[in-house]
């Protein structure tokens, strides 16, 4: 099975190899003429007012978590779906109220308002 | 394991595991910390694809590197701070914080000397993956605890809302 990791090591070592490289030899050919303009964040569109680290909505929080929960609910399902074949009917029955208990929760968020955006 | 390689990426792993480790405590600025904290994860998940555990590789990744820390982002997101560079700033602990880390490590330490670290016959079969071994234990042996998981997941769900969204107090 280590091989089989192999081939994901060489994948990721080539994509960081691409970008490490392309940044490098873009470095070291381009010229280097810095001016104020040129170093400012951003060089067109408007100009940040104020601070930019701000407080940010709970919204974006709530999102997050139930983005989570059903990640969680996805890892759960893998295994599942991966021996479908093999496993007992039951099996199919279990899964369908292990959703069906998180579709509960996500009724509630529903609900709530909480995936609104006001 | 085969062959030479195995140390070389263990080594590897556990450099880059422990350095963004530290880094995650390190750092002044929280939101870099959150960033090596997804490296650390990242790490792990390299530990487990060492001992051959895929499953768990792809779980840590896809919940930890992948959820976890989106979580943890916008949870710093939330809080309201003034400089941000000076946001993760190192305490006074010194003492206390070197008394817990030496026994922790004196804990750890001695559970894996004093263990009996038995390979499990199953273990050396060839097996293709180890997700069909854990949907069949998952769905028959263990299907309470399974179960109860949902619910678990249901109950951080409410209460999340319940904290973000207050109680509404019927009239």
């Amino acid at each position: 099975m280590l091989e089989q990791f192999t081939s994901i090591g060489i994948f990721i070592f080539v994509g960081l190899g691409f970008a490490v490289s392309s940044l490098l030899v873009a470095w070291i050919v381009r010229p280097k003429r810095p001016n104020p303009l040129k170093m400012s964040t951003y060089e067109c569109g408007l100009e940040t007012r104020g601070r930019t680290w701000i407080q940010f909505k709970v919204s974006y929080f709530l999102y997050a978590l139930v983005f989570l929960v059903f990640d969680v609910e996805v890892v759960f399902l893998i295994p599942w779906a991966v021996e479908f074949l093999k496993l007992p009917w039951i099996a199919f029955i279990e899964m369908f109220i292990f959703i069906g208990i998180l579709v509960v929760g996500l009724w509630y968020v529903w609900k709530e308002g909480a995936l609104e955006w006001k | 394991m085969s062959g030479m390689a195995s140390p070389v990426i263990f080594w590897v792993l556990a450099v880059v595991t422990v350095g963004a480790g530290l880094a995650v405590a390190l750092t002044r600025n929280i939101v870099h910390s959150a960033l090596f904290l997804v490296l650390t994860f990242i790490g792990t998940a390299g530990f487990f694809m060492l001992l051959e555990a895929d499953f768990l590789a792809a779980v840590q990744i896809l919940i930890y590197a992948g959820g976890v820390s989106v979580l943890l982002v916008f949870g710093v997101m939330l809080t309201r701070h003034g400089n941000i560079k000076l946001s993760n700033p190192l305490n006074r602990y010194k003492i206390t914080g070197g008394i817990v880390a030496a026994l922790l490590l004196l804990l750890t330490g001695g559970l894996i000397l004093y263990s009996e670290w038995e390979v499990s016959p199953e273990a050396l079969r060839e097996q293709e993956s180890t997700v069909s071994a854990i949907a069949v234990s998952m769905l028959s042996e263990y299907v309470i605890p399974f179960e109860a998981a949902a619910l678990l997941l249901l109950v951080a769900l409410i209460g999340a809302v319940l904290l973000a969204k207050g109680v509404k107090h019927s009239k």
